[in-house]
Protein backbone atom coordinates (compact mmCIF):
# COMPACT_ATOMS: atom_id res chain seq x y z
CA UNK A 1 0.00 0.00 0.00
CA UNK A 2 1.32 3.43 -0.81
CA UNK A 3 1.68 6.18 1.73
CA UNK A 4 -0.26 9.43 1.32
CA UNK A 5 0.67 11.21 4.56
CA UNK A 6 3.67 10.81 6.81
CA UNK A 7 4.42 12.49 10.11
CA UNK A 8 8.00 12.10 11.22
CA UNK A 9 8.64 12.84 14.90
CA UNK A 10 6.21 15.75 14.89
CA UNK A 11 5.95 17.80 18.06
CA UNK A 12 3.85 20.80 18.88
CA UNK A 13 3.75 22.76 22.09
CA UNK A 14 1.63 25.67 23.25
CA UNK A 15 3.96 27.67 25.49
CA UNK A 16 4.56 25.15 28.30
CA UNK A 17 2.04 22.56 27.20
CA UNK A 18 3.30 19.68 25.06
CA UNK A 19 0.29 18.82 22.88
CA UNK A 20 2.13 16.48 20.47
CA UNK A 21 5.29 14.57 21.37
CA UNK A 22 7.38 13.12 18.55
CA UNK A 23 4.44 11.59 16.76
CA UNK A 24 5.49 9.30 13.90
CA UNK A 25 2.64 8.07 11.80
CA UNK A 26 1.95 6.96 8.23
CA UNK A 27 -1.45 7.03 6.58
CA UNK A 28 -1.94 4.74 3.60
CA UNK A 29 -3.85 5.64 0.49
CA UNK A 30 -7.46 4.47 0.62
CA UNK A 31 -7.61 3.40 4.26
CA UNK A 32 -9.95 4.57 6.99
CA UNK A 33 -7.78 5.26 9.99
CA UNK A 34 -9.31 5.71 13.42
CA UNK A 35 -7.60 8.22 15.70
CA UNK A 36 -8.74 7.78 19.28
CA UNK A 37 -7.67 8.90 22.71
CA UNK A 38 -8.97 10.74 25.77
CA UNK A 39 -10.00 14.39 25.70
CA UNK A 40 -6.98 16.65 25.53
CA UNK A 41 -4.79 13.90 24.07
CA UNK A 42 -3.86 16.10 21.10
CA UNK A 43 -6.08 14.65 18.37
CA UNK A 44 -7.44 17.96 17.13
CA UNK A 45 -3.98 19.48 17.44
CA UNK A 46 -2.66 16.75 15.15
CA UNK A 47 -5.20 17.71 12.49
CA UNK A 48 -4.44 21.41 12.96
CA UNK A 49 -0.74 20.75 12.63
CA UNK A 50 -1.11 18.81 9.39
CA UNK A 51 -3.43 21.49 7.96
CA UNK A 52 -1.06 24.33 8.82
CA UNK A 53 -3.32 25.97 11.43
CA UNK A 54 -0.84 25.38 14.26
CA UNK A 55 2.42 24.48 12.48
CA UNK A 56 4.68 21.83 13.98
CA UNK A 57 7.31 23.00 16.48
CA UNK A 58 9.56 20.13 15.35
CA UNK A 59 9.52 17.22 12.92
CA UNK A 60 8.44 16.95 9.31
CA UNK A 61 5.15 16.25 7.58
CA UNK A 62 5.01 14.85 4.05
CA UNK A 63 1.85 14.73 1.96
CA UNK A 64 1.77 12.93 -1.38
CA UNK A 65 5.56 13.12 -1.56
CA UNK A 66 5.70 16.84 -0.79
CA UNK A 67 7.07 18.42 2.39
CA UNK A 68 4.16 20.38 3.88
CA UNK A 69 5.56 21.07 7.35
CA UNK A 70 5.56 24.85 6.86
CA UNK A 71 2.61 25.09 4.53
CA UNK A 72 -0.14 27.73 4.88
CA UNK A 73 -3.66 26.58 5.64
CA UNK A 74 -5.11 27.67 2.33
CA UNK A 75 -2.33 25.93 0.42
CA UNK A 76 -2.97 22.69 2.31
CA UNK A 77 -6.62 22.98 1.33
CA UNK A 78 -5.73 23.36 -2.33
CA UNK A 79 -3.45 20.31 -2.20
CA UNK A 80 -6.39 18.13 -1.26
CA UNK A 81 -6.25 18.13 2.54
CA UNK A 82 -9.60 18.83 4.02
CA UNK A 83 -11.17 18.53 7.41
CA UNK A 84 -14.36 18.98 9.35
CA UNK A 85 -14.24 21.00 12.55
CA UNK A 86 -15.01 19.38 15.89
CA UNK A 87 -16.79 22.61 16.76
CA UNK A 88 -18.66 23.38 13.55
CA UNK A 89 -17.47 26.50 11.76
CA UNK A 90 -20.08 27.51 9.21
CA UNK A 91 -20.28 30.87 7.47
CA UNK A 92 -23.31 31.66 9.60
CA UNK A 93 -25.01 34.30 7.43
CA UNK A 94 -24.51 32.37 4.20
CA UNK A 95 -27.06 29.86 3.01
CA UNK A 96 -26.13 26.19 3.20
CA UNK A 97 -25.56 26.30 -0.55
CA UNK A 98 -23.17 29.25 -0.37
CA UNK A 99 -21.24 27.59 2.44
CA UNK A 100 -20.49 24.67 0.17
CA UNK A 101 -20.01 26.95 -2.84
CA UNK A 102 -17.30 28.82 -0.92
CA UNK A 103 -15.42 25.56 -0.44
CA UNK A 104 -15.70 24.68 -4.12
CA UNK A 105 -14.87 28.23 -5.23
CA UNK A 106 -11.65 28.73 -3.31
CA UNK A 107 -10.19 25.24 -3.29
CA UNK A 108 -10.92 24.37 -6.91
CA UNK A 109 -9.97 27.63 -8.61
CA UNK A 110 -13.42 28.32 -10.03
CA UNK A 111 -13.60 31.74 -11.63
CA UNK A 112 -17.08 32.70 -10.49
CA UNK A 113 -19.58 32.02 -7.75
CA UNK A 114 -22.22 30.72 -10.16
CA UNK A 115 -20.34 27.63 -11.34
CA UNK A 116 -19.26 26.93 -7.77
CA UNK A 117 -22.92 26.97 -6.67
CA UNK A 118 -23.85 24.47 -9.36
CA UNK A 119 -21.18 22.12 -8.13
CA UNK A 120 -22.15 22.73 -4.51
CA UNK A 121 -25.67 21.48 -5.10
CA UNK A 122 -24.47 17.94 -5.80
CA UNK A 123 -22.51 17.80 -2.54
CA UNK A 124 -25.46 19.15 -0.56
CA UNK A 125 -27.73 16.46 -1.88
CA UNK A 126 -25.11 13.81 -1.17
CA UNK A 127 -25.32 14.68 2.53
CA UNK A 128 -29.10 15.07 2.35
CA UNK A 129 -29.36 18.82 2.74
CA UNK A 130 -30.85 19.78 -0.63
CA UNK A 131 -34.08 20.87 1.07
CA UNK A 132 -32.10 23.26 3.28
CA UNK A 133 -30.01 24.73 0.44
CA UNK A 134 -31.52 28.20 0.74
CA UNK A 135 -31.52 28.37 4.55
CA UNK A 136 -28.92 30.40 6.44
CA UNK A 137 -26.44 28.04 8.09
CA UNK A 138 -27.21 29.63 11.44
CA UNK A 139 -30.74 28.20 11.29
CA UNK A 140 -29.70 24.57 10.79
CA UNK A 141 -29.81 21.97 13.58
CA UNK A 142 -26.51 20.66 14.96
CA UNK A 143 -26.84 17.40 13.01
CA UNK A 144 -27.44 19.37 9.82
CA UNK A 145 -24.50 21.65 10.50
CA UNK A 146 -22.28 18.63 10.94
CA UNK A 147 -23.44 17.31 7.59
CA UNK A 148 -22.87 20.77 6.12
CA UNK A 149 -19.28 20.59 7.35
CA UNK A 150 -18.99 17.28 5.55
CA UNK A 151 -20.43 18.71 2.32
CA UNK A 152 -17.95 21.60 2.52
CA UNK A 153 -15.08 19.21 3.01
CA UNK A 154 -16.22 17.11 0.06
CA UNK A 155 -16.60 20.13 -2.20
CA UNK A 156 -12.85 20.53 -1.82
CA UNK A 157 -12.32 17.21 -3.63
CA UNK A 158 -10.12 15.91 -0.83
CA UNK A 159 -7.44 13.30 -1.24
CA UNK A 160 -7.25 13.04 2.52
CA UNK A 161 -10.18 13.87 4.75
CA UNK A 162 -10.01 14.41 8.50
CA UNK A 163 -13.28 13.91 10.34
CA UNK A 164 -13.05 15.47 13.79
CA UNK A 165 -15.78 14.00 15.99
CA UNK A 166 -18.51 14.28 13.37
CA UNK A 167 -20.81 12.22 15.59
CA UNK A 168 -20.39 14.13 18.84
CA UNK A 169 -23.72 15.49 20.00
CA UNK A 170 -25.81 13.47 17.56
CA UNK A 171 -28.56 11.02 18.50
CA UNK A 172 -28.32 7.39 17.46
CA UNK A 173 -30.40 7.75 14.29
CA UNK A 174 -28.23 10.67 13.22
CA UNK A 175 -25.08 8.73 14.03
CA UNK A 176 -26.30 5.86 11.89
CA UNK A 177 -26.94 8.19 9.01
CA UNK A 178 -23.50 9.82 9.34
CA UNK A 179 -21.82 6.42 9.55
CA UNK A 180 -23.49 5.37 6.32
CA UNK A 181 -22.16 8.50 4.62
CA UNK A 182 -18.65 7.74 5.84
CA UNK A 183 -18.90 4.21 4.47
CA UNK A 184 -19.90 5.63 1.10
CA UNK A 185 -17.00 8.09 1.13
CA UNK A 186 -14.53 5.35 1.99
CA UNK A 187 -15.94 3.22 -0.83
CA UNK A 188 -15.40 6.10 -3.24
CA UNK A 189 -11.67 5.90 -2.49
CA UNK A 190 -11.06 8.94 -0.28
CA UNK A 191 -8.48 8.33 2.43
CA UNK A 192 -10.07 9.13 5.79
CA UNK A 193 -8.64 9.84 9.22
CA UNK A 194 -11.45 9.73 11.70
CA UNK A 195 -11.39 11.09 15.22
CA UNK A 196 -14.20 9.43 17.12
CA UNK A 197 -15.22 8.58 20.68
CA UNK A 198 -17.95 6.07 19.82
CA UNK A 199 -16.04 2.77 19.72
CA UNK A 200 -18.99 1.14 17.96
CA UNK A 201 -18.52 3.49 15.01
CA UNK A 202 -14.74 3.20 15.06
CA UNK A 203 -14.85 -0.58 14.98
CA UNK A 204 -17.52 -0.47 12.30
CA UNK A 205 -15.68 1.71 9.77
CA UNK A 206 -11.95 1.74 10.53
CA UNK A 207 -9.46 -0.69 9.07
CA UNK A 208 -6.72 0.49 11.40
CA UNK A 209 -6.59 2.42 14.67
CA UNK A 210 -3.98 4.63 16.31
CA UNK A 211 -4.20 5.83 19.89
CA UNK A 212 -2.96 9.16 21.19
CA UNK A 213 -2.41 9.78 24.88
CA UNK A 214 -0.85 12.93 26.35
CA UNK A 215 0.41 13.86 22.91
CA UNK A 216 2.18 10.53 22.42
CA UNK A 217 1.22 7.75 20.05
CA UNK A 218 0.79 4.70 22.27
CA UNK A 219 -0.67 2.15 19.87
CA UNK A 220 -1.02 1.51 16.16
CA UNK A 221 -2.64 -1.59 14.69
CA UNK A 222 -5.74 -3.45 13.59
CA UNK A 223 -8.90 -2.80 15.62
CA UNK A 224 -8.55 -6.18 17.31
CA UNK A 225 -4.93 -5.57 18.35
CA UNK A 226 -5.68 -2.12 19.65
CA UNK A 227 -8.70 -2.92 21.79
CA UNK A 228 -6.79 -5.74 23.45
CA UNK A 229 -3.70 -3.61 24.05
CA UNK A 230 -3.29 -3.20 27.85
CA UNK A 231 -1.82 0.28 27.54
CA UNK A 232 -4.84 1.41 25.54
CA UNK A 233 -7.29 -0.15 27.96
CA UNK A 234 -5.47 1.57 30.79
CA UNK A 235 -5.30 5.00 29.14
CA UNK A 236 -8.59 5.18 27.33
CA UNK A 237 -10.91 2.25 26.90
CA UNK A 238 -11.10 1.42 30.59
CA UNK A 239 -12.03 4.99 31.33
CA UNK A 240 -14.71 4.94 28.64
CA UNK A 241 -16.06 1.68 30.04
CA UNK A 242 -16.13 3.13 33.55
CA UNK A 243 -18.01 6.19 32.29
CA UNK A 244 -20.57 4.05 30.53
CA UNK A 245 -21.22 1.86 33.54
CA UNK A 246 -21.47 4.93 35.76
CA UNK A 247 -24.11 6.34 33.44
CA UNK A 248 -26.22 3.19 33.72
CA UNK B 1 -28.47 44.03 -11.80
CA UNK B 2 -29.97 43.84 -8.34
CA UNK B 3 -32.55 46.39 -7.28
CA UNK B 4 -30.25 47.98 -4.72
CA UNK B 5 -27.54 48.48 -7.34
CA UNK B 6 -30.04 49.97 -9.75
CA UNK B 7 -31.20 52.37 -7.05
CA UNK B 8 -27.56 53.28 -6.41
CA UNK B 9 -26.96 54.13 -10.07
CA UNK B 10 -30.21 56.12 -10.33
CA UNK B 11 -29.29 58.10 -7.23
CA UNK B 12 -25.86 58.86 -8.64
CA UNK B 13 -27.53 59.94 -11.89
CA UNK B 14 -29.81 62.28 -9.96
CA UNK B 15 -26.87 63.87 -8.18
CA UNK B 16 -25.39 64.71 -11.59
CA UNK B 17 -28.37 66.99 -12.32
CA UNK B 18 -27.59 69.21 -9.33
CA UNK B 19 -26.10 72.08 -11.41
CA UNK B 20 -29.51 72.53 -13.05
CA UNK B 21 -31.01 73.55 -9.73
CA UNK B 22 -28.40 75.24 -7.60
CA UNK B 23 -25.71 77.87 -7.55
CA UNK B 24 -22.18 77.91 -6.21
CA UNK B 25 -23.24 76.99 -2.68
CA UNK B 26 -25.19 73.95 -3.87
CA UNK B 27 -22.24 72.90 -5.99
CA UNK B 28 -19.90 73.17 -3.02
CA UNK B 29 -22.26 70.95 -1.01
CA UNK B 30 -22.60 68.59 -3.98
CA UNK B 31 -18.83 68.27 -4.27
CA UNK B 32 -18.62 67.49 -0.56
CA UNK B 33 -21.44 64.96 -0.95
CA UNK B 34 -19.58 63.16 -3.72
CA UNK B 35 -16.40 63.18 -1.64
CA UNK B 36 -18.18 61.78 1.43
CA UNK B 37 -19.81 59.15 -0.76
CA UNK B 38 -16.37 58.10 -2.02
CA UNK B 39 -15.20 57.79 1.59
CA UNK B 40 -18.19 55.73 2.69
CA UNK B 41 -18.26 53.48 -0.38
CA UNK B 42 -14.53 52.84 0.00
CA UNK B 43 -14.61 52.21 3.74
CA UNK B 44 -17.46 49.78 3.20
CA UNK B 45 -15.13 47.47 1.26
CA UNK B 46 -12.79 46.84 4.17
CA UNK B 47 -15.14 47.65 7.05
CA UNK B 48 -18.42 46.34 5.66
CA UNK B 49 -17.45 43.49 3.32
CA UNK B 50 -14.40 42.16 5.17
CA UNK B 51 -15.42 43.26 8.67
CA UNK B 52 -12.16 45.04 9.52
CA UNK B 53 -12.86 48.41 11.22
CA UNK B 54 -10.32 50.64 9.48
CA UNK B 55 -9.52 54.15 10.70
CA UNK B 56 -7.10 54.73 7.84
CA UNK B 57 -9.37 56.82 5.60
CA UNK B 58 -7.75 60.08 6.71
CA UNK B 59 -4.31 58.59 5.98
CA UNK B 60 -5.32 57.74 2.41
CA UNK B 61 -6.99 61.09 1.94
CA UNK B 62 -4.02 63.07 3.20
CA UNK B 63 -1.63 60.93 1.24
CA UNK B 64 -3.58 61.57 -1.96
CA UNK B 65 -3.90 65.28 -1.28
CA UNK B 66 -0.17 65.69 -0.71
CA UNK B 67 0.91 63.37 -3.51
CA UNK B 68 -1.29 65.24 -5.97
CA UNK B 69 -0.32 68.61 -4.50
CA UNK B 70 3.37 67.89 -5.05
CA UNK B 71 2.75 66.48 -8.53
CA UNK B 72 0.62 69.47 -9.52
CA UNK B 73 3.38 71.73 -8.25
CA UNK B 74 5.76 69.85 -10.53
CA UNK B 75 3.52 70.72 -13.45
CA UNK B 76 1.55 67.51 -13.98
CA UNK B 77 -2.01 67.91 -15.27
CA UNK B 78 -4.71 67.32 -12.65
CA UNK B 79 -6.12 64.11 -14.13
CA UNK B 80 -2.69 62.51 -14.24
CA UNK B 81 -1.80 63.61 -10.70
CA UNK B 82 -5.08 62.19 -9.42
CA UNK B 83 -4.59 58.85 -11.17
CA UNK B 84 -0.97 58.55 -10.06
CA UNK B 85 -2.00 59.27 -6.44
CA UNK B 86 -4.73 56.65 -6.60
CA UNK B 87 -2.46 53.99 -8.04
CA UNK B 88 0.30 54.79 -5.55
CA UNK B 89 -2.18 54.47 -2.68
CA UNK B 90 -3.47 51.21 -4.12
CA UNK B 91 0.00 49.69 -4.16
CA UNK B 92 1.13 51.11 -0.81
CA UNK B 93 -2.07 50.10 0.99
CA UNK B 94 -1.95 46.64 -0.53
CA UNK B 95 1.58 46.12 0.77
CA UNK B 96 0.79 47.62 4.18
CA UNK B 97 -2.44 45.68 4.42
CA UNK B 98 -0.60 42.37 4.34
CA UNK B 99 1.09 43.40 7.59
CA UNK B 100 -1.64 45.43 9.33
CA UNK B 101 -4.46 43.00 8.65
CA UNK B 102 -2.77 40.29 10.69
CA UNK B 103 -4.23 42.21 13.61
CA UNK B 104 -7.89 41.80 14.35
CA UNK B 105 -10.64 43.87 15.96
CA UNK B 106 -9.52 46.71 18.20
CA UNK B 107 -5.86 46.05 17.50
CA UNK B 108 -6.37 46.55 13.81
CA UNK B 109 -8.47 49.67 14.43
CA UNK B 110 -5.71 51.24 16.51
CA UNK B 111 -2.95 50.25 14.06
CA UNK B 112 -4.89 51.79 11.17
CA UNK B 113 -5.44 54.91 13.26
CA UNK B 114 -1.73 55.26 13.93
CA UNK B 115 -1.15 55.16 10.17
CA UNK B 116 -2.78 58.61 10.07
CA UNK B 117 -0.44 59.91 12.76
CA UNK B 118 2.65 58.45 11.11
CA UNK B 119 1.85 60.00 7.74
CA UNK B 120 1.04 63.35 9.30
CA UNK B 121 4.38 63.40 11.08
CA UNK B 122 6.18 62.41 7.89
CA UNK B 123 4.52 65.24 5.99
CA UNK B 124 5.20 67.66 8.84
CA UNK B 125 8.89 66.84 8.73
CA UNK B 126 9.47 66.59 4.99
CA UNK B 127 9.47 70.37 4.83
CA UNK B 128 11.32 70.63 1.51
CA UNK B 129 8.72 68.60 -0.33
CA UNK B 130 5.52 69.42 1.51
CA UNK B 131 6.09 72.76 3.20
CA UNK B 132 5.67 71.01 6.55
CA UNK B 133 3.33 72.69 9.02
CA UNK B 134 3.23 75.77 6.80
CA UNK B 135 1.07 73.88 4.35
CA UNK B 136 1.28 73.56 0.61
CA UNK B 137 -0.04 75.97 -1.98
CA UNK B 138 -1.41 74.32 -5.07
CA UNK B 139 -1.29 76.08 -8.43
CA UNK B 140 -4.73 76.97 -9.79
CA UNK B 141 -6.21 74.57 -12.28
CA UNK B 142 -8.05 75.89 -15.35
CA UNK B 143 -9.63 78.70 -13.32
CA UNK B 144 -11.93 80.72 -15.60
CA UNK B 145 -14.32 82.09 -13.01
CA UNK B 146 -15.94 80.96 -9.78
CA UNK B 147 -18.93 79.20 -11.34
CA UNK B 148 -16.87 77.37 -13.96
CA UNK B 149 -14.47 76.21 -11.26
CA UNK B 150 -17.26 75.01 -9.00
CA UNK B 151 -18.80 73.12 -11.90
CA UNK B 152 -15.49 71.58 -12.89
CA UNK B 153 -14.66 70.27 -9.43
CA UNK B 154 -18.20 69.06 -8.84
CA UNK B 155 -18.08 66.91 -11.95
CA UNK B 156 -14.54 65.76 -11.26
CA UNK B 157 -15.62 64.49 -7.85
CA UNK B 158 -18.83 63.07 -9.31
CA UNK B 159 -16.96 61.04 -11.92
CA UNK B 160 -14.68 59.68 -9.23
CA UNK B 161 -17.72 58.76 -7.14
CA UNK B 162 -19.23 56.96 -10.12
CA UNK B 163 -15.99 55.04 -10.65
CA UNK B 164 -15.93 54.13 -6.95
CA UNK B 165 -19.55 52.96 -6.99
CA UNK B 166 -19.04 50.86 -10.14
CA UNK B 167 -15.93 49.26 -8.67
CA UNK B 168 -17.58 48.53 -5.34
CA UNK B 169 -20.64 47.06 -7.05
CA UNK B 170 -18.40 44.87 -9.13
CA UNK B 171 -16.48 43.74 -6.04
CA UNK B 172 -19.71 42.93 -4.20
CA UNK B 173 -20.80 40.55 -6.94
CA UNK B 174 -17.41 39.02 -7.62
CA UNK B 175 -15.36 36.15 -6.24
CA UNK B 176 -13.43 38.77 -4.26
CA UNK B 177 -16.61 40.04 -2.58
CA UNK B 178 -17.72 36.50 -1.82
CA UNK B 179 -14.36 35.77 -0.24
CA UNK B 180 -14.45 38.95 1.85
CA UNK B 181 -17.88 37.93 3.14
CA UNK B 182 -16.38 34.55 4.13
CA UNK B 183 -13.55 36.32 5.97
CA UNK B 184 -16.00 38.55 7.82
CA UNK B 185 -18.02 35.56 9.00
CA UNK B 186 -15.26 33.14 9.92
CA UNK B 187 -11.67 33.75 8.95
CA UNK B 188 -10.34 30.37 10.14
CA UNK B 189 -12.96 28.49 8.17
CA UNK B 190 -12.24 30.72 5.18
CA UNK B 191 -8.57 29.78 5.06
CA UNK B 192 -9.52 26.15 5.65
CA UNK B 193 -11.50 26.05 2.39
CA UNK B 194 -8.52 27.31 0.41
CA UNK B 195 -9.04 31.06 0.56
CA UNK B 196 -5.83 33.10 0.66
CA UNK B 197 -7.07 35.44 3.37
CA UNK B 198 -3.96 37.63 3.45
CA UNK B 199 -4.26 38.35 -0.27
CA UNK B 200 -7.98 39.07 -0.09
CA UNK B 201 -7.68 41.36 2.90
CA UNK B 202 -4.84 43.25 1.23
CA UNK B 203 -6.92 43.71 -1.90
CA UNK B 204 -9.80 45.04 0.19
CA UNK B 205 -7.52 47.48 1.99
CA UNK B 206 -5.98 48.59 -1.32
CA UNK B 207 -9.40 49.17 -2.87
CA UNK B 208 -10.52 51.12 0.17
CA UNK B 209 -7.47 53.38 -0.30
CA UNK B 210 -7.18 54.21 -3.98
CA UNK B 211 -10.37 56.20 -4.58
CA UNK B 212 -10.02 58.05 -1.29
CA UNK B 213 -6.48 59.08 -2.28
CA UNK B 214 -7.71 60.26 -5.67
CA UNK B 215 -10.44 62.24 -3.93
CA UNK B 216 -7.70 63.81 -1.83
CA UNK B 217 -6.02 64.91 -5.07
CA UNK B 218 -9.15 66.55 -6.42
CA UNK B 219 -9.77 68.15 -3.02
CA UNK B 220 -6.27 69.63 -2.93
CA UNK B 221 -6.70 71.20 -6.36
CA UNK B 222 -10.17 72.41 -5.39
CA UNK B 223 -9.14 74.24 -2.20
CA UNK B 224 -5.72 75.40 -3.54
CA UNK B 225 -4.10 75.05 -0.13
CA UNK B 226 -3.63 72.09 2.19
CA UNK B 227 -1.90 71.62 5.51
CA UNK B 228 -1.30 68.46 7.55
CA UNK B 229 -3.87 69.14 10.25
CA UNK B 230 -6.55 69.73 7.60
CA UNK B 231 -6.12 66.67 5.37
CA UNK B 232 -4.92 64.23 8.05
CA UNK B 233 -7.90 65.10 10.25
CA UNK B 234 -9.05 62.02 12.20
CA UNK B 235 -12.63 63.09 11.50
CA UNK B 236 -12.11 61.94 7.90
CA UNK B 237 -11.58 58.47 9.35
CA UNK B 238 -14.56 58.57 11.67
CA UNK B 239 -17.14 60.09 9.35
CA UNK B 240 -17.26 57.29 6.75
CA UNK B 241 -17.80 54.77 9.55
CA UNK B 242 -20.71 56.77 10.89
CA UNK B 243 -22.12 57.25 7.38
CA UNK B 244 -21.94 53.54 6.65
CA UNK B 245 -23.57 52.67 9.96
CA UNK B 246 -26.35 55.18 9.27
CA UNK B 247 -26.91 53.77 5.81
CA UNK B 248 -26.43 50.08 6.54
CA UNK B 249 -23.20 48.14 6.96
CA UNK B 250 -22.11 46.16 3.91
CA UNK B 251 -24.50 47.80 1.46
CA UNK B 252 -23.11 50.16 -1.22
CA UNK B 253 -26.53 51.81 -1.56
CA UNK B 254 -26.56 52.26 2.22
CA UNK B 255 -23.11 53.81 2.14
CA UNK B 256 -24.20 56.40 -0.41
CA UNK B 257 -27.48 57.20 1.40
CA UNK B 258 -25.59 57.40 4.68
CA UNK B 259 -23.13 59.87 3.19
CA UNK B 260 -25.94 62.10 1.90
CA UNK B 261 -27.89 61.98 5.14
CA UNK B 262 -24.78 62.64 7.17
CA UNK B 263 -23.82 65.65 5.07
CA UNK B 264 -27.38 66.96 5.33
CA UNK B 265 -27.35 66.63 9.11
CA UNK B 266 -23.92 68.21 9.37
CA UNK B 267 -25.01 71.19 7.29
CA UNK B 268 -28.38 71.78 8.95
CA UNK B 269 -27.02 71.37 12.44
CA UNK B 270 -24.02 73.57 11.70
CA UNK B 271 -26.24 76.39 10.45
CA UNK B 272 -28.72 76.26 13.31
CA UNK B 273 -26.52 75.43 16.29
CA UNK B 274 -23.21 76.95 15.35
CA UNK B 275 -22.00 77.06 18.97
CA UNK B 276 -22.83 73.52 19.90
CA UNK B 277 -23.08 71.82 16.51
CA UNK B 278 -20.74 68.90 17.23
CA UNK B 279 -22.74 68.05 20.36
CA UNK B 280 -26.07 68.15 18.57
CA UNK B 281 -24.69 66.21 15.63
CA UNK B 282 -23.33 63.55 17.96
CA UNK B 283 -26.67 63.28 19.73
CA UNK B 284 -28.54 62.90 16.43
CA UNK B 285 -26.16 60.18 15.29
CA UNK B 286 -26.56 58.25 18.52
CA UNK B 287 -30.36 58.48 18.17
CA UNK B 288 -30.23 57.30 14.57
CA UNK B 289 -28.08 54.32 15.44
CA UNK B 290 -30.21 53.43 18.45
CA UNK B 291 -33.47 53.45 16.53
CA UNK B 292 -32.15 52.18 13.21
CA UNK B 293 -29.41 49.73 14.16
CA UNK B 294 -29.28 48.19 10.69
CA UNK B 295 -29.25 51.47 8.85
CA UNK B 296 -31.48 53.20 6.36
CA UNK B 297 -31.48 50.26 3.94
CA UNK B 298 -33.25 48.17 6.57
CA UNK B 299 -36.25 50.53 6.43
CA UNK B 300 -37.43 49.25 3.07
CA UNK B 301 -36.92 45.61 4.06
CA UNK B 302 -38.74 46.13 7.35
CA UNK B 303 -41.71 47.58 5.50
CA UNK B 304 -41.75 44.66 3.05
CA UNK B 305 -41.73 42.11 5.85
CA UNK B 306 -44.32 44.12 7.75
CA UNK B 307 -46.67 44.00 4.77
CA UNK B 308 -46.11 40.32 4.15
CA UNK B 309 -47.15 39.58 7.71
CA UNK B 310 -50.49 41.38 7.38
CA UNK B 311 -51.51 39.83 4.05
N1 LIG C 1 -4.52 26.79 20.07
C1 LIG C 1 -4.20 26.28 21.28
N2 LIG C 1 -3.59 27.06 22.21
C2 LIG C 1 -3.28 26.56 23.42
N3 LIG C 1 -3.49 25.30 23.80
C3 LIG C 1 -4.08 24.47 22.93
C4 LIG C 1 -4.47 24.91 21.62
N4 LIG C 1 -5.05 23.88 20.95
C5 LIG C 1 -5.01 22.84 21.82
N5 LIG C 1 -4.44 23.18 22.99
C6 LIG C 1 -4.22 22.29 24.13
O1 LIG C 1 -3.60 21.13 23.64
C7 LIG C 1 -4.10 19.99 24.29
C8 LIG C 1 -4.65 19.02 23.27
O2 LIG C 1 -5.86 19.54 22.78
P1 LIG C 1 -6.68 18.88 21.60
O3 LIG C 1 -5.77 18.59 20.47
O4 LIG C 1 -7.84 19.75 21.31
O5 LIG C 1 -7.19 17.53 22.26
P2 LIG C 1 -8.25 16.47 21.73
O6 LIG C 1 -8.74 16.92 20.40
O7 LIG C 1 -7.51 15.18 21.67
O8 LIG C 1 -9.33 16.44 22.75
C9 LIG C 1 -5.16 20.47 25.27
O9 LIG C 1 -4.57 20.54 26.55
C10 LIG C 1 -5.51 21.83 24.77
O10 LIG C 1 -5.90 22.68 25.81
MG1 LIG D 1 -10.58 17.45 19.75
Amino acid sequence: MSEILRLDRVSRHFSGLQALREVTLAVNKGEVLGLIGPNGAGKTTLVNTVCGVTPASAGTITFAGQDITRIKTYQAARLGLSRTFQIVQPFAEFTALDNVAAAALFSQGHENVKTAREEARAHLSFVGLEAQAAQPAANLTLAMRKRLELAKALAMKPKLLFLDEVNAGLNSAEVERATKLIHELAASGITIVMIEHLMKVVLNVCSRIVVLHNGRLIADGTPREVINNPAVVEAYLGQQYAQRSAAR
Amino acid sequence: MSRANLALIVLIGLIATLPLFGGAYALRLGTMACMYAIFALSWNVVGGFAGYPSFATAAFFGFGAYASGVLLGAGLPLWLAVIVSGVAALIAAGALGAALLRLRGHYFAIASLSLVEVLRELVNNATDLTGGGMGLNIPLAAGSGIMADALFFFYAMWILMLATALTVMWVAGSKLGFGLACIRQNETAASMVGLNTTLYKSLAFALSACFVASAGGIYAAWVHYIDPSDVFDILYSVKPIVMTLIGGLGSPLGALCGALVYLGLEEVVWRNYIQIHTGVLGLLIVMLLLFLPHGLVSLRLARLFGKAKHV
